[in-house]
């Protein structure tokens, strides 16, 4: 029978299944951050239940962490909330024998970040993790879902997700993309296309030569924001990109393991004439540059569009949205997008926050300067290991040298639960994944976009077509 | 886990689509490291007129005397009537924490976000599905009538209105069964211990390569 690439992956995980039609699965990799985790250890103490594999978990603190100097370690976090919430990860990870990149630890980063990075992410697993994003993982042929604290206490103690099998979701985006065109732009496109609960009940599988030509940087960026189409969990094919990424890595297998895991992961592809309860396709070539211009991720618009007008939506719900939209980020039906001045530039977090967003970004800011309007524009890397391949590569300084600011690894003003954020009213271009109100800062307005693009946004002082640039 | 087995409550509408888990309870609540205490917090930007942050005397807070939980008739709400992908974006349970310790003890709209929904069901708070036909009458029948009032059912799985009008609805077997008997799901999946382990072993013979330890 011809299976999809979930359709194996689910069956491989397969523990038991229940007359009702739920199922055990196995989870392969957890990883767990400070925010969702303390009330789950909580709950297995009170439980008197110990983790059942230790070795499946890997920790870091990213949600909280300052991005400025902080050499002065965990107890000299300002926020005492922030403060504790770190510890507390600490202690728990000490307590139980867990894997923890510490904050000051040279591989610490963003959680979608450094599993990759380290090999602990490898083709063919299930990864969860109390994080929604987790769907980054896919991008390896793993299994990968974001989950809630319950269900990281569930894994913690049965190394187990009770779970109903999803449909099968076909993207196809054949074709070549246009210069200046990444892979934040396709999968934005693809948000607009379908919409936020476009993709629920579904895993959501990315094919196509444009896909395949990308990196598994591009490609973590595609899966990242499955979820913002609705979809747990994002998936693209094992091709020679994604093993020779995975190559090398700290975590990754050597030798005759290698061999035998290479052999199996080759087959993780779905199979020809396999059935997809439905298929989206994209022309590589129709994509243009995107930007989202709302308070959610499918209020996006490529660059050279105009804000559509509330009141000539056919769906009353739509209309409403958008008139709610509108007046959240102050904005009026006709406007064009280039006309759109932004007042601080993010380029992070676990969309865009690795070696390749950086270098992009970097090759077409090097020799200009961040526009006298904007306040304030930030890089922060992935990681401590992005950070310091970008450092080697003198990215830093070109950034420096331009008005950027260059930062600490952590989730940052992607959700602004450290000290980075929009002011009321204010602006951003954000490489990010999520532009829902107050999500960049109380009052703050985001628009999510792609590095090259915001990049640009910060020379020019508004939204320009990144295009023209090459 | 409390149990729900049937509930007669008083409705609030939340009458828009995509409302998201960012704004049920917002990021700088996600610090505390406890499970309750999140129902003051609940819907906090829409809610007060100031910016909320941890800590904060709620009580003294400037109220938005535009946002529907704000209204008087709606003190004792237990159920929320909400629009399409209600719970969409990130996968924080401090979301139903907050909902279930503002009082709400279920939710009917036309569809959810899939990790919203199942974090739900883990915390005692039943999320009917209708279609939006239906949820839309009922909107307009909230509308029309103050002290609006919903009994939902789940061993029945029917929600009636006060006009006697029912609607049946779809519950997974196994969510239904914990929700029904307070049941811990820790607990269930452990009695399969040993199928976990054997599966384990065998999957350690078959791929030694995802059981490499991660040593600092």
């Amino acid at each position: 029978m011809a299976d999809t690439l979930y359709d194996k992956l689910w069956q491989d995980h397969l523990v038991s299944e229940r007359d009702d039609g739920s199922a055990l699965i196995y989870i392969d990799r957890h990883i767990i951050h400070e925010v969702t985790s303390p009330q789950a250890f909580e709950g297995l103490r009170m439980a008197g239940r110990k983790p059942w594999r230790i070795s499946a978990n890997i920790a870091t603190p990213d949600h909280n962490v300052p991005t400025t100097e902080r050499s002065a370690g965990v107890d000299a976090i300002v926020d005492p909330v922030s403060r504790l919430q770190v510890q507390t990860l600490d202690e728990n990870c000490d307590e139980f024998g867990i894997l923890e990149f510490k904050m000051n630890d040279q591989r610490q980063g963003i959680v979608h970040v450094i599993s990759p990075e380290q090999g602990a992410t490898l083709p063919g697993m299930t990864i969860v993790c109390g994080d929604s994003h987790t769907s980054t993982h896919g991008a390896f042929a793993a299994l990968a879902q974001g989950i809630g604290t319950s269900e990281v206490e569930h894994v913690l103690a049965t190394q187990c997700l009770i779970q109903r099998k999803m449909k099968n979701m076909l993207i196809r985006i054949d074709g070549e993309l246009q210069i200046g065109v990444g892979a934040k732009d396709v999968v934005l496109a693809i948000i607009g296309k379908i919409g936020t609960a476009g993709g629920t009940g579904f895993a959501m599988e990315f094919a196509g030569s444009a896909i395949r030509g990308l990196s598994m940087e591009g490609r973590m960026t595609i899966c990242n924001m499955a979820i913002e189409a609705g979809a747990r969990t994002g998936l693209v094919a094992v091709d020679d990109t994604t093993i020779d990424y995975v190559k090398g890595r700290p975590f990754a297998p050597t030798g005759e393991l290698w061999e035998q895991a290479e052999q199996n992961w080759r087959q993780l592809v779905t199979d020809e004439g396999a059935h997809f309860d439905e298929i989206v396709e994209i022309p590589a070539e129709s994509i243009a540059p995107q930007v989202s211009w709302g308070v959610s991720p499918e209020m996006v618009l490529p660059i050279d569009a105009e804000l559509p007008d509330p009141a000539m939506q056919t769906d009353p719900v739509v209309t409403e949205g958008y008139k709610r939209a509108m007046e959240y980020m102050d904005f009026k039906p006709g406007m064009k997008i280039t006309d759109i001045k932004v007042d601080r530039v993010f380029i992070g977090s676990c969309t865009n926050s690795r070696i390749e967003d950086l270098r992009a970004a970097a090759t077409l800011i090097k020799g200009k300067q961040v526009s006298n309007s904007v306040k304030q524009a930030l890089v922060v890397p992935g990681s401590g290991l992005v950070k310091q391949q970008a450092e080697k590569e003198g990215l830093d300084q070109i950034f420096v040298d331009a008005g950027f600011e260059w930062r600490n690894p952590g989730c940052s003003m992607c959700l602004a639960m450290n000290a980075d954020k929009l002011g009321d009213g204010e602006h951003s271009a954000s490489t990010s994944n999520r532009n829902f109100e107050g999500r960049q800062g109380h009052g703050g307005r985001t628009h999510l976009v792609g590095p090259e693009m915001a990049a640009a946004a910060a020379i020019e002082g508004h939204f320009v077509d990144v295009r023209t640039w090459y | 886990m409390k149990k729900f087995i049937q509930l007669n409550g008083l409705v609030a509408p939340m009458d828009q689509s995509n409302v998201d888990t960012d704004q049920i309870i917002p990021k700088q609540f996600l610090k505390s490291i406890k499970r309750s205490g999140f129902g003051p917090n609940l819907f906090d930007a829409w809610r007060y007129l100031d910016e909320g942050e941890p800590g904060m005397d709620n009580s003294s807070r400037p109220l938005n005397p535009d946002f529907v939980l704000n209204k008087p008739e709606f003190k004792g709400v237990s159920i929320m009537l909400a629009r399409q992908n209600f719970g969409c974006g990130s996968s924080r349970e401090h979301a139903p924490w907050a909902l279930e310790d503002f009082g709400f003890q279920a939710l009917i709209a036309p569809s959810y976000a899939d990790i919203f929904y199942n974090n739900c069901f883990k915390n005692g708070i039943l999320p009917v599905i209708l279609s939006e036909e239906i949820v839309d009458r009922l909107f307009q029948e909230q509308k029309a009538s103050e002290g609006y009032s919903l009994d939902i059912n789940l061993e029945t799985q029917l929600v009636t209105t006060p006009s006697g009008e029912q609607f049946s609805f779809e519950v997974d077997d196994f969510r239904k069964h914990c929700l029904l008997n307070g049941l811990d799901d820790i607990g269930i999946t452990l009695q399969d211990e040993t199928v976990i382990h054997s599966y384990e072993q065998q999957r350690k013979k078959e791929k030694a390569w995802l059981f490499a330890d991660l040593k600092a």
